[in-house]
């Protein structure tokens, strides 16, 4: 099905309402409320430490995966809570997949890479997989790159192709939302704006939130820009209006470079 | 320490070229007008020549705001004040180039005297314009809202005496056909005052935008 038809213009995708999380006793988001839209590319921005990535990374509950985490408030997705107790955490990472700031391919070929996810789902007829496989790289515009070398270590790859290799394996699985920690940030120049472009292309399909330290990327890519400082959600919008006309003198103070 | 110094340095520089772009545009109308109603070709002269340094600091501080956005990409009040730099810097070299266009109108004109109701009209008009680009640069200076809107109430009385010189000057060729050359280049200069009034009134939106980051339309 065309994922783009589950996805109705300027719906929410994800309603973030009032949330809480602990290191501990370090509190490191306050009270955030925040809703994703369906097929938008939400930026997550901030200095180092003010809860970006850890908010990032509560939209597929990666922070379970540090002890002492505490996570209060709802998040839900398509309505439903999923923090809620008969959530299945593996099968909210495969609708909410992530992108990680240095690219991760197996140490195996780049057809296993892409196949690693349906198969581990079940999947084992040879020409489906192969269609997926296919179709993944398309999307993630790797294929006319990599098609002759389907079968070849994917640390051949240049880092710009391995970090699209890592979306194409994401791409996999038929995720809904993508996350995405500075995906771009360990890449040259043009790998970086190949990647933001593979972005603009996705967004049809996919609701994307991005985490960048580049305020540039920030402005180029996404359409909606949400500010942190501290924990705090200080000020999100439409990104034009972020950052030509911030409401919120922190705001104003960070883009335009004044402190962090 | 202020990561954005050498830029916060840059940008009050351009600020100050704006403004002494502004008083060579402003003593341009004044001395245009001035050698018009004086009929003073040397002076018309002189204010033809001066357009050249006005263009070369137009050129200067709009190549200063360019490599500003090349360099430092600036962002929400910055980037309102390098590109409403820009605009501001464009409509004064159109002020500028309307200075020259009255001087070479009192070039043209061969009268030993001026009608006397009309250069009435046309120092008032150029005291108006010559106010609002005074007022719309403290208001740039100061950052005052208000005092750019109060400065774009001044065109209406602009276009006002606007109408009633064009009265006069249609009125004094139906009366005295030989007025005909004198009064058709009064009508020019009359039309680029107003013109310059239209211009100072951008400059003031300009203003506005680059205080609220909000778009108004003042005429």
């Amino acid at each position: 099905m065309d994922k783009s038809e589950l996805n109705e213009p300027n719906k929410n995708k994800i309603l973030v309402k009032k949330l809480n999380l602990f290191y501990k006793d370090y509190q490191a988001l306050k009270s955030v409320n925040l809703d994703i839209k369906a097929n938008k590319i939400t930026a997550l921005i901030g200095p180092s430490g003010c809860g970006k990535s850890t908010f990032l990374r509560t939209l597929n509950r990666m922070n379970d995966l540090i002890e002492g985490v505490k996570v209060e408030g709802t998040i839900l997705l398509e309505g439903e809570n999923i923090y809620g107790p008969e959530v299945d955490v593996a099968n909210l990472r495969k609708q909410v997949g992530m992108v990680f700031q240095r690219p991760n391919p197996f140490p195996m070929s780049v057809y296993d890479n892409v196949a690693y996810g349906p198969k581990i789902h079940g999947l084992k007829n040879k020409r489906q997989l192969d269609e997926i496989i296919e179709k993944s790289l398309r999307l993630a515009v790797l294929w006319e790159e990599v098609n002759d070398r389907l079968f070849k270590s994917a640390l051949g790859l240049s880092g710009g192709q391995q970090q699209r290799l890592c979306i194409a394996r994401l791409l996999a699985v038929e995720p809904e939302v993508l996350l995405m920690d500075e995906p771009s940030s360990a890449l040259d120049p043009i790998s970086t704006l190949k990647i933001e472009e593979l972005i603009q292309v996705l967004k049809k399909d996919y609701t994307i939130v991005i985490v960048t330290h580049n305020m540039q990327q920030a402005a180029r890519v996404s359409d909606v820009t949400a500010f942190f400082l501290n924990g705090e959600l200080i000020e999100h919008g439409a990104t034009e209006e972020i950052f030509t006309r911030p409401k919120d003198q922190r705001t104003e103070d960070y883009i335009s470079g004044r402190f962090g | 320490m202020n990561p954005r110094s050498s830029f916060d340095k840059a940008l009050i520089e351009i600020q100050e070229d704006i403004f002494q772009l502004a008083n060579l545009v402003e003593q341009a109308i004044y001395n245009a007008v001035q050698s018009l109603i004086k009929l003073d070709p040397a002076g018309a002269a002189q204010v033809i020549m001066c357009d050249e340094e006005i263009d070369e600091l137009y050129a200067k501080i709009e190549s200063k705001c360019i490599k500003l956005i090349a360099t430092q990409q600036p962002m929400a009040r910055d980037l309102r004040m390098v590109v409403t730099g820009i605009k501001i810097l464009l409509s004064l070299e159109r002020i500028g180039d309307h200075a020259v266009d009255i001087a070479q109108a009192t070039m043209c004109i061969r009268e030993s005297e001026l009608n006397r109701k009309s250069s009435e009209y046309l120092t008032k008009m150029s005291r108006l314009v010559q106010q609002m680009i005074k007022d719309g640069f403290e208001a740039y200076r100061e950052r005052d809202v208000q005092k750019a809107q109060e400065m774009c109430t001044l065109d209406d009385e602009v276009d006002h005496i606007f109408t009633k010189i064009f009265q006069l000057l249609i009125d004094n060729i139906l009366a005295d056909p030989k007025s005909i050359v004198q009064s058709s280049y009064l009508l020019y200069v009359s039309r680029y005052l107003e013109r310059i009034a239209d211009h100072a009134t951008d400059i003031g939106e300009a203003i506005i935008y680059l205080i609220t980051g909000e778009r108004k339309k003042l005429n």
